[in-house]
């Protein structure tokens, strides 16, 4: 789509076609390099021989803390993500923060234990940090930004280039807990659920999904703009047909969704992979990524470029890519 | 979920598959005209074109009170928005539809205070939470909305609440339908009748189709299996040479409809003399505005808006398509100069309008 | 609909709980199922309706 706007709006923030508009239409002609050209997760460097993926992800989440998580666990997990999704084994992550004059201390403290709590898990250090603080009003509370490096090891390739008709296509867990969570914890739908975000590191699924090898064609953590927008940056040059009733979705996400007349493929995840594999490799393929693991679809070759729906009842319609924004400040 | 699941499995919808098969007649296409965006929205969610035989068409009317808003009414909303001092309250849907230039996302962006809300009650408790401020609500949508923003004007009056107003938006459904029957290019053989709307206005405002113009007319429940009992109730009317009113949603619609909620609409509000519809023009009697009483809750007396018309543009074939005379596809500027990103017209400004469905669920290459 | 407070009800499918105004649906009463729209219920769900649509289905599906 072209960027016809003069000012940005939400929309150009909720990681759909508005979104990628933003970045090709006003930083890639600037900033374009092969490094950065893929657009993927991850950055891949290749250092003597060593490949290292560098990654970098901003974090605005309002409210700052809800259920399952606050903006410290996020940020770390969604740096975290992006390298094991790439294939990477974190070594370092800096964590940059935007803080709001006026902000209670006490709060930064507890986001503090939460982004150590949650590097630990992940076994990552934060190797390096920054906090700036800005005039009331300038900033919702506190924003941060984490880099994350990692390795990558040398047999590990992994690309949408890869995916093949006849690939198998896997998420690890039930989908949209995060976006909803977070959208319940705002308080002004005024809706009561007992939903927690999935916010958490997916580094030990990836590792043990990398070791099945040359059959793991590409993986992906789906956050902001849902599993639909993730699959729709998959397809290129095939299809990629989903089972609806494969789907995995919280009742509670259900419900919610039914309510708010929204679509759980588009709602984010933060705690989630999906993952591209050779047909022969599905089962290893399910059992690697956990035991709420399942296989959604398929790759097939008809209608390159799109992602389908065969729906409960018997038909097919297409899942296009997210335009704007259902939830602003998810992520 | 109760109530959903049944209506979505596949066992049923097979069964009523074999009974539409067994109704059409080879060749003769029947055009089943739906006036709902619940109903358009539903049918593409579930790819339910494909399973109807060929000679069923489903046509999408004019049943998205999203798409049907003026250019010109949404740059008074706009205009609403920019006031100093006001918080903009609306449906989360309206917010990206553009007027002339800009939409009400863009309003924010550019620093008006527009807030979504899912509940008119909300917009009203805001206001009573922010006593120096003015809270204005958006209020759109058909019979099944208004009694909502109807019921939210009586408790704004019995609080006595004096920073609330409502920028009245409110459709009824029969005179569009009227409209389309009397369209010279009009295809429609039957028409699927607005499931929740029914709730309010019962199934009585529908018998001057059958009665006036022979055509069959069901109000249908808004899940697969209900969509597609619709359409096999139609057939069968149609191949006994019936024209009547059925209702197949009689889970949830009465043929009185609700009349505690149309007590609360006729106490609030009124009948504008017309009211522009968006691709279909200026229609009589089809607008809902405040009554006089309620002058005070009313953003357009309390304010002075542009009142602009902009007419839609040249190329923009929304009306054809609402009558059921053309397809989306059919449109020279579908899919290029007119996309859900940058919409030029209504059908293509909600998820729920005929474009916008098809764009999103029913493409292939 | 699981709780009533006068002119207010919490409804709740699937888990999820929502405060609604029942003004326009004053009949309705605990354990009901209700349709609901931007905060307030319409209309009760008739389960003996609901039944009877599903029964007609399933005649259909008998009939083949």
């Amino acid at each position: 789509m072209k960027l016809q706007d003069d000012v940005v709006t939400l929309a150009h923030g909720a990681g759909g076609k508005a979104s990628r508009a933003l970045v090709e239409q006003v930083f890639l002609p600037e900033l374009d390099n092969p490094l950065l050209a893929p657009l993927a997760d991850a950055a891949l460097l290749d250092v003597k021989g060593t490949r290292l993926a560098f990654t970098t992800d901003s974090f605005v989440v309002r409210p700052l803390f809800f259920p399952g998580g606050d903006i410290g666990s996020l940020a770390v997990n969604g740096t975290v993500n992006d390298l094991a999704v790439s294939g990477a084994r974190p070594l370092a992550l800096s964590a940059g923060l935007v803080i709001e004059e006026g902000f209670p201390v006490a709060d930064l403290r507890r986001i503090a234990a939460s982004l150590a709590r949650a590097a630990a898990t992940a076994g990552v250090a934060v190797a390096a940090g920054d906090t700036k603080v800005v005039e009331r009003g300038s900033a919702d509370g506190v924003f941060v930004n984490t880099s994350g490096v990692g390795v990558v090891a040398p047999r590990v390739q992994l690309g949408p280039e890869r995916v093949q008709p006849g690939d198998r296509v896997l998420v690890s867990g039930p989908i949209g807990d995060h976006g909803i969570a977070v959208l319940a914890a705002r308080g002004d739908l005024k809706l009561e659920l007992d939903l927690v975000s999935d916010c958490a590191s997916v580094l030990r699924p990836a590792q043990r999904l990398l070791a099945l090898g040359d059959a793991v064609r590409v993986m992906r953590d789906p956050t902001r703009g849902g599993l639909a927008t993730t699959l729709n940056e998959l397809a290129t040059g095939v299809s990629i047909v989903l089972d609806e009733q494969a789907l995995p979705v919280r009742p509670a996400v259900q419900g919610a969704c039914e309510i708010l007349g929204l679509d759980p493929l588009y709602i984010a995840n933060e705690g989630k992979i999906v993952a591209i594999v050779a047909p022969e490799v599905a089962d290893a393929a399910r059992a690697a990524l956990g035991r709420r693991a399942v296989v959604i679809g398929e790759v097939r070759a008809h209608d390159p470029g799109l992602v389908l729906l065969d729906t409960a009842v018997g038909g097919t319609r297409v899942v296009d890519m997210l335009v704007g924004d259902p939830l602003p400040r998810i992520c | 979920m109760k109530f959903v699941d049944e209506y979505r499995d596949r066992t049923r919808v097979q069964s009523v598959q074999r009974e539409l098969a067994s109704l059409v007649e080879p060749g003769r296409t029947v055009r089943v005209m739906e006036v709902c965006g619940g109903h358009t929205h539903a049918i593409y969610k579930h790819g339910l074109g494909e399973l109807v035989p060929p000679e069923l068409d489903f046509l999408h009317g004019p049943g998205c009170p999203v798409c049907v808003i003026p250019m010109g009414r949404v740059d008074d909303a706009i205009a609403l928005a920019h006031q100093p001092d006001v918080i903009f309250t609306t449906f989360g849907d309206m917010m990206r539809v553009p007027g002339g230039k800009r939409s009400l996302l863009d309003a924010k962006a550019a620093g008006a205070d527009v807030r979504m809300v899912y509940s008119p009650l909300d917009a009203l408790a805001i206001a009573r939470e922010e006593p120096e401020r003015h809270v204005v609500f958006f209020g759109v949508g058909f019979e099944t909305t208004a009694p909502a923003t109807a019921l939210t004007l009586l408790r704004a009056r019995t609080l006595g609440v004096p920073n609330f107003s409502v920028f009245c938006n409110h459709v009824t459904i029969e005179p569009p339908l009227r409209t389309i029957l009397e369209a010279p290019d009009s295809q429609v053989d039957a028409f699927i009748a607005p499931g929740h709307v029914s709730t309010i206005v019962g199934t009585r405002p529908y018998e001057f189709i059958a009665g006036q113009y022979g055509k069959p007319v069901v109000v249908a429940a808004f899940e697969p299996v209900d969509i597609l009992q619709s359409a096999a109730m139609i057939l069968r009317q149609l191949r006994e040479g019936r024209a009547a009113v059925e209702n197949q949603y009689t889970r949830v619609v009465r043929r009185n409809g609700n009349p505690t909620a149309l007590a609360a609409l006729a106490a609030t509000m009124e009948l504008r003399d017309t009211f522009e519809w968006r691709g279909l023009g200026w229609i009589e009697r089809s607008g809902l505005k405040l009554r006089s009483a309620f002058a005070e809750w009313d953003a357009e007396e309390r304010f002075t808006l542009p009142g602009r018309r902009i007419a839609d543009p040249k190329a923009c074939s929304c009306g054809k398509v609402l009558v059921g005379a053309a397809k989306p596809w059919e449109c020279k500027v579908f899919g290029t100069a007119c996309t859900p990103e940058r919409p030029l017209g209504t059908c293509m400004v909600s998820s729920e309008g005929a474009c916008a469905a098809y764009y999103a669920y029913g493409r292939r290459s | 609909m699981v709780v009533r407070e006068g002119d207010t009800a919490t409804a709740e499918v699937a888990g999820v709980r929502r405060s609604i105004s029942l003004s326009l649906c004053p009949e309705a009463q605990r354990g009901d199922w209700v349709l609901v729209h931007v905060g307030f219920a319409l209309a009760t769900i008739d389960e003996d309706e609901a039944h009877k649509t599903l029964e007609l289905i399933e005649e259909l599906g008998e009939a083949w």
